[in-house]
């Protein structure tokens, strides 16, 4: 596409690191509020932030319906932390009025790395990336406890005192999905693999 | 620049509290060797997480729930809001951690407490407690005259009031990984709370068309470290969020704190203290996402009932704004 204009929910979070990443790219934003700003925009970012306020004004402020119609349809998304949560096909330790879009076959836990205090950062080597790894900082962070037919792991990540690695970025079909959070760090790759995509 | 001198002072706090780290995981064995929490990043990290949202002081599990359904992105766990603190006066001081225990318990959103002023064996008690961000807060009464707490000490996020950009610098120096304006909190009343962001937020403009050597005098003048003066010149912001807090009441004032450039709202005693809480902190979370839409804000204040009856600026006694060195 010529001159995508990239849409970032910017209900609650850190839609405005997004923004200043994705402009960082080249690409045009727009913040979305309402159902209006949702006309032009030709992919979505859902940023991290709490996923149960989101979700609330996700539906008070109707924008459950048309942004649903959107990502079946197709657009590509990136979701980060609360916005994983938000695309996930099914969520543990969520609220029970809490519901996601299910534009990824995975199962997050909720807060599944532990409170703020366990909140870590760490370097992972991403597929597709080339160069250093990527510097990834999770913040009361999902945990991904179950990955669906055709999800691609792009990056994966052992947690203190675990056995076993957790996957933290995966794709399937038009969404990328990350635990952690891009946009705090001043390195746009991720961004960009999303951007070249679109 | 003064990123690399707080890394420094991260670094060496990491190694003063290495020792306690080590005991909490007593296993490492397998983990990404570069782990590491309580990194500056991951502290500010959260504040970024909360941003255009609303933190609602809660003193029940019940009132907890109350404000997580309605939105909040986090709860203030504490004993009395401000209003009740002002009118029972007495010393007030860190929460019973039942009580904390008790709102972490039906909480699915990150759960702050306040410690005093200079209070760091509160603030211990409280990271033991594993609350996800302390408040070092003027609304309780003061436990040092002269020092606040040192807040690289700590693995766990605090945020600090202040009233001017000097007094934010110098608890950014300390370690704050948010500001909060302060207000006068308890009243209901929105003049103070305008009042300090409007001067963080000019100081900061000016700071941004200031030379070089007119920031030396910034510094002195603001007693604040000159690398976060030149910190500011250089990026127009705090390097922290800036939160509003103190005297909020209506979604009115939520939208006008976000308009005049808070990042978030702290609405303390406004919720709890009307006559309908549920839609009233509803109102305030819609209010606070869509703060520059006139038409949202008219629809969602309408239909909540009284709002805390408030105290006038005029007739305070004690003002906690003044609490904080």
């Amino acid at each position: 596409m010529s001159s995508p204009t990239v849409g970032v929910l910017a209900l609650q979070g850190a839609f405005a690191r997004h923004i200043e990443a994705i402009a960082a790219c080249g690409v045009r934003t727009a913040e979305i509020r309402q159902p209006k700003h949702l006309d032009g925009i030709d992919a979505l970012v859902i940023p991290g932030g709490e996923s149960t306020t989101i979700s609330k004004l996700l539906d008070s402020l109707e924008l459950r319906e048309p942004v649903g119609k959107l990502l079946a349809d197709g657009m590509p998304v990136f979701g980060t932390c609360a916005g994983m949560i938000l695309l996930a096909s099914d969520v543990s330790d969520g609220r029970p009025d809490q519901s996601s879009f299910a534009a990824i076959d995975i199962g997050v836990r909720r807060n599944g790395y532990g409170r703020q205090l366990d909140s870590f950062e760490a370097d992972i080597p991403v597929d597709g990336l080339d160069g250093d790894p990527f510097r990834a900082v999770f913040i009361r962070a999902p945990v991904v406890e179950r990955i669906g037919d055709g999800v691609d792991v792009l990056a994966s990540v052992r947690p203190a005192g675990a056995d076993h690695d957790t996957p933290v970025l995966c794709r399937s079909g038009n969404a990328l999905v990350s635990s952690f959070h891009p946009e705090l760090t001043d390195d746009n790759r991720l961004h960009q693999l999303f951007l070249d995509r679109i | 620049m003064d990123g690399n001198k707080i890394g420094l002072r991260l670094t060496y706090s990491k190694e003063a509290t290495s020792t306690l780290a080590a005991m909490a995981e007593p296993s490492m064995a397998g983990t990404t060797p570069d782990h590491v929490t309580g990194t500056v990043r991951v502290k500010r990290g959260l504040a970024e997480m909360l941003k255009g949202g609303v933190i609602m002081d809660v003193v029940t599990p019940e009132q907890a729930k109350i404000a997580e359904d309605a939105g909040a992105v986090a709860v203030m766990a504490l004993e009395r809001v401000p209003a009740d603190i002002r009118k029972d006066g007495g010393v007030s001081r860190m929460s019973d951690p039942d009580m904390i225990d008790g709102i972490k318990e039906v909480t699915t959103i990150p759960v702050m407490a306040k410690a005093r002023i200079g209070h760091f064996v509160e603030a211990q008690i409280l990271q033991a407690l594993g609350v996800d961000y302390i408040d070092e807060s003027e609304v309780l009464t003061p436990a040092d005259e002269t020092h606040h707490i040192d807040k690289f000490a700590f693995d766990v996020p605090f945020v600090c009031g202040a009233t001017n950009l000097g007094e934010a610098l110098r608890r950014i120096s300390e370690g704050a990984c948010m500001i909060r304006s302060k207000g006068e909190a308890g009243t209901g009343d929105v003049v103070q709370a305008v009042r300090h962001l409007r001067s963080i937020i000019g100081d900061i403009k000016k700071i941004g068309q200031s030379d070089e050597a007119e920031l030396f005098e910034w510094a002195k003048q603001l007693r604040a470290p000159l690398p976060l003066v030149q910190e500011i010149a250089e990026t127009g912001k705090l390097p922290v969020p800036m939160f509003c807090a103190g005297g909020l009441a209506t979604p009115a004032d939520a939208a006008l704190a976000m308009q005049l450039g808070a990042e978030s709202v702290f609405v303390g005693s406004g919720i709890f203290k009307s006559s309908n809480p549920a839609p009233r902190a509803k109102a305030i979370v819609e209010a606070t996402t869509n703060f520059r839409d006139a038409d949202i804000l008219a629809k969602v204040s309408r239909g909540l009932g009284e709002p805390m009856t408030g105290i006038n600026m005029d007739e305070v006694n004690t003002r906690f704004e003044d609490r904080g060195w």
